[in-house]
């Protein structure tokens, strides 16, 4: 999002200082995350419509996916949003290495997230819930159990399409790292790139209890 | 030409050429890799022109079809891709992009008194974004096309049509993307890259009318973009959001779709609206009447304009009762478009007027936009919207708006900005013949649709009763009119390149920051960073002699 290339400094030809392009940047990035609010946002309406008409065939659906599985992703994000804030902290203090590390660190779990899903993701398909011709669903025979799994897949996979991004972009950061990019002037884009990873951890926190936790008070 | 714009005396000779972003560089990388967000509102110049002739292209086979009443050119199945990619192409490759990409790429940082925007990596990359979608357009227009209307409802789209639909949706999910980049762009560097002095309610009216729009692109095009994501996942997957044997329902689509579309409306017609405003104040000499309510009028017209979608659905088996929100809060959307049209008319009361081309288009803008409006309203009637909806009264009205609105004002900015951007004049004799030409020629193609429409002629069929021939047959007479007057400004524009006598400054003796610049201007625009003290617009007015 940054261009830091005409300056040893990392300051861009078109700001006249660092504060500027800091604040450019940063704004730039909230806007971004605003689009993407609207962007999940859509998900979100279509869930809450859907699961108004249906909360019947909604709890029982949910009780197919693995709490124990989901709470663990969970807890693996937010270690993950706290390495990335330690990163950021490391960056402005212009240590690259523990810039490096908190960052490989915040990686390392993203991967992580992104095992347990496949294998929650693989899970699926064997009980044949993977929505389509092939769905097979024991017990309701309500049609909406399927769109329970439309939206578990849909916003599950949108997730974590923005990690699989999130993690290409924190090899770009720990690169940059390496090579001591960062000082106490100029450490924005590990800044934003903090903001990104904590947006992409908010949402899952959103989405955690809204696929996984329905209805477990009547059973 | 009149006297008051005759160019001073300070006009660069030929002999001492002087650098300026056109020739600082020169070879196929130096365009294809520039940061200068000059070149790329070029770049993005060429490419929605192409696209505008293919979308072109496409409304000819449609009016043609239209002369006969019977359905005769074409099959219906070849109708329904002619009109889809008619409204696609024109839609989301051509009008969306068009103000805000060239005239507001080139013209923002200027306005503003900066450098460049404040990302213009960021700024290429939303051109090849745009590029890609419209290659993958291309890719869906050559293999089939798509035949669902640009509107994309489910169920037809998702399920039954054995058109290009998923390639379709992934090239309009793909520009969207280069839209919102643009937007976000423009919003950040409004807010941190104006020149000193240069406060909020000093901001040259366009620039306000581009914030306005960044906003609804940042917000609204992801709405789209996801709406498309689960359409593309229904058809190609066989999930079933919009699916009722599977649960979903396909008004959910309407919505989803609406919530974008219609704030995109307001994409296509508020940048021109920032047009018209500079080019009333600049061609009355007179400073703008009402500068805060224009303003505000923008943004007024960007928060309202998200509420109203659902005027699209009135007849969708959507509750009446929001059915009659959405007609009260549609109405209300016409208040800041109308202070609109008072300001400016407002503006030329008194004012020193001159006939010069770009203030043609700002005439034919101020009555067409007039007419488009109105006739919003009485579509966002819930009653008579039973009998106008999906006629071609509806069409008429959207054209008025975004032909003879949005796209006059976007050819006016074109002839206004031209000298600025090339740095030659263009022929003003064959610019304002031209100007009148679209003028008959728009008017005669899309009036008689009015009374078409309201006759019970419904849109996107290939074939119509016998009495409906008349109007028709003056439509597509008056669309080959339109086709010459658009031709007409393509050879004189080139031509005016190479040919054109060259520009000085300021050509119109026009205010703002843009027109202290050299013409064209050099690669970082100012030498050094202009610092401003006046109001926008402070015209003196000259004594009629
Ligand atoms: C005064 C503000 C406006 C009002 C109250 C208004 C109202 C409406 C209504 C109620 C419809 C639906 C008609 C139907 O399908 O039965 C409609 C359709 C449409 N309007 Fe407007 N409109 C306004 C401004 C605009 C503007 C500024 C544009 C474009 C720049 C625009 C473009 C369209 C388009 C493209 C459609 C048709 C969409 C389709 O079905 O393909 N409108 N308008
Ligand atoms: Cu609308």
């Amino acid at each position: 999002m940054s261009d830091h290339s005409s300056h040893g400094s990392g300051l861009a030809h078109q700001f006249d200082d660092l504060d500027q392009q800091l604040d450019a940047t940063t704004l730039g990035m909230w806007l971004f995350l605003a689009q993407e609010i609207m962007f999940f946002g859509g998900l979100f309406a279509a869930y809450t419509i859907y699961r108004n008409w249906h909360p019947e065939a909604f709890a029982e659906a949910s009780h197919h996916l693995d709490i124990k599985l989901g709470g663990f992703n969970t807890v693996v994000l937010i270690f993950s949003s706290l390495t990335m804030a330690l990163g950021v902290r490391a960056a402005q203090m212009g240590k690259n290495k523990a810039v490096f590390n908190y960052l490989f660190a915040t990686f390392m779990l993203g991967n992580v997230f992104l095992v347990v899903k496949a294998f929650e993701y693989h899970h699926k398909w064997v009980e044949g819930l993977i929505p389509g011709p092939w769905f097979r669903f024991e017990g309701s025979t309500d049609p909406a159990v399927q769109m329970f799994f439309n939206l578990y897949f849909a916003m599950t996979g949108m997730h974590a399409l923005h990690m699989i991004i999130g993690g290409g972009l924190l090899i770009y950061f720990m690169v940059q790292a390496r090579k001591n990019r960062y000082h106490e002037g100029y450490y924005g884009p590990v800044e934003i790139m903090g903001l990104y990873w904590h947006f992409v951890d908010i949402v899952w926190i959103f989405l955690f209890p809204l696929l996984y936790l329905l209805g477990l008070h009547n059973s | 030409m009149n006297a008051a714009l005759a160019p001073p005396p300070s006009a660069p000779t030929p002999s001492e050429t002087p650098t300026h972003y056109l020739n600082a560089s020169y070879g196929f990388r130096s365009w294809l890799l520039t940061l200068d967000h000059k070149r790329i509102a070029l770049l993005y110049l060429a490419s929605i022109t192409l696209f505008f002739f293919i979308g072109g292209f496409y409304a000819v086979l449609v009016r043609l079809e239209l002369v006969t009443p019977a359905g005769d050119l074409m099959s219906a199945e070849n109708y329904n891709t002619a009109f889809t990619l008619h409204g696609v192409v024109m839609i989301f490759f051509f009008l969306i992009p068009s103000i805000p990409a060239v005239l507001g790429n080139f013209l923002i940082p200027i306005m503003i008194g900066a450098r460049d925007l404040a990302f213009p990596k960021l700024n290429l990359l939303s051109w090849y974004i745009y590029m890609v979608g419209g290659m993958v357009a291309a890719y869906a227009l050559f293999t089939g096309g798509v035949d669902t209307g640009w509107t994309l409802y489910a169920p037809y789209s998702s399920t039954y049509s054995n058109s290009n639909v998923t390639a379709t949706a992934i090239a309009a999910f793909i520009t969207g993307f280069s839209s919102i980049l643009t937007g976000l762009n423009f919003v950040v560097t409004i807010h941190k890259m104006r020149a000193p002095g240069l406060t909020w309610f000093r901001l040259p009216l366009f620039v306000w009318a581009h914030y306005a729009t960044s906003v609804i692109q940042v917000l609204g095009t992801p709405v789209l973009a996801i709406t498309l994501v689960l359409l593309i996942l229904e058809r190609s997957f066989g999930f079933g959001f919009f699916d009722p044997a599977r649960g979903g329902d396909p008004v959910l689509f309407q919505h989803l779709f609406w919530f974008y579309s219609h704030p995109a409306v307001y994409i296509m017609i508020l940048p021109s609206m920032g047009v018209i405003s500079e080019l009333v104040t600049c061609f009355s000499r007179k400073k703008v009447f009402g500068y805060g309510f224009i303003a505000m009028s923008s943004v007024a017209i960007a928060v309202l304009g998200f509420l109203v979608w659902g005027h699209h659905m009135f007849v969708s088996g959507q509750s009446v009762y929001a059915g009659m929100v959405f007609s009260i809060l549609s109405f209300m959307v016409g208040i800041p478009s109308a202070i609109k049209v008072f300001n400016w008319t407002a503006t030329m009361y008194k004012g020193s007027i001159s006939y010069s081309t770009p203030m043609i288009y700002a005439f034919g803008f101020i009555g067409l936009f007039t007419i488009g409006g109105l006739t919003g309203l009485f579509l966002a009637n819930l009653g008579l919207d039973i009998h106008l909806h999906d006629t071609y009264f509806v069409v008429a009205h959207f054209h008025y708006i975004m032909v003879g609105g949005a796209v006059m004002g976007y050819l006016g900015g074109i002839h206004y900005w031209w000298p600025k951007m090339t740095g030659r004049l263009y022929p003003e004799g064959w610019a304002r013949f031209s100007a009148l030409v679209l003028f008959v020629g728009f008017n005669l193609t899309f009036f008689p649709q009015f009374l078409l429409g309201y006759m019970g002629m419904p849109r996107r069929y290939h074939a119509y009763p016998e009495e409906f021939q008349v109007l028709n047959v003056m439509s597509s007479a008056g669309a080959s009119i339109l086709g010459v007057g658009y031709l007409i400004p393509m050879i004189y524009l080139f031509w005016s390149m190479r040919y054109g006598r060259l520009a000085p400054e300021n050509p119109w003796g026009a205010k703002g920051l843009e027109w202290t610049t050299p013409s064209p201007p050099t690669t970082f625009n100012f030498d050094e960073t202009p610092v401003v003290t006046e109001e926008a617009y402070e015209y003196v007015k000259e004594e009629k002699h």
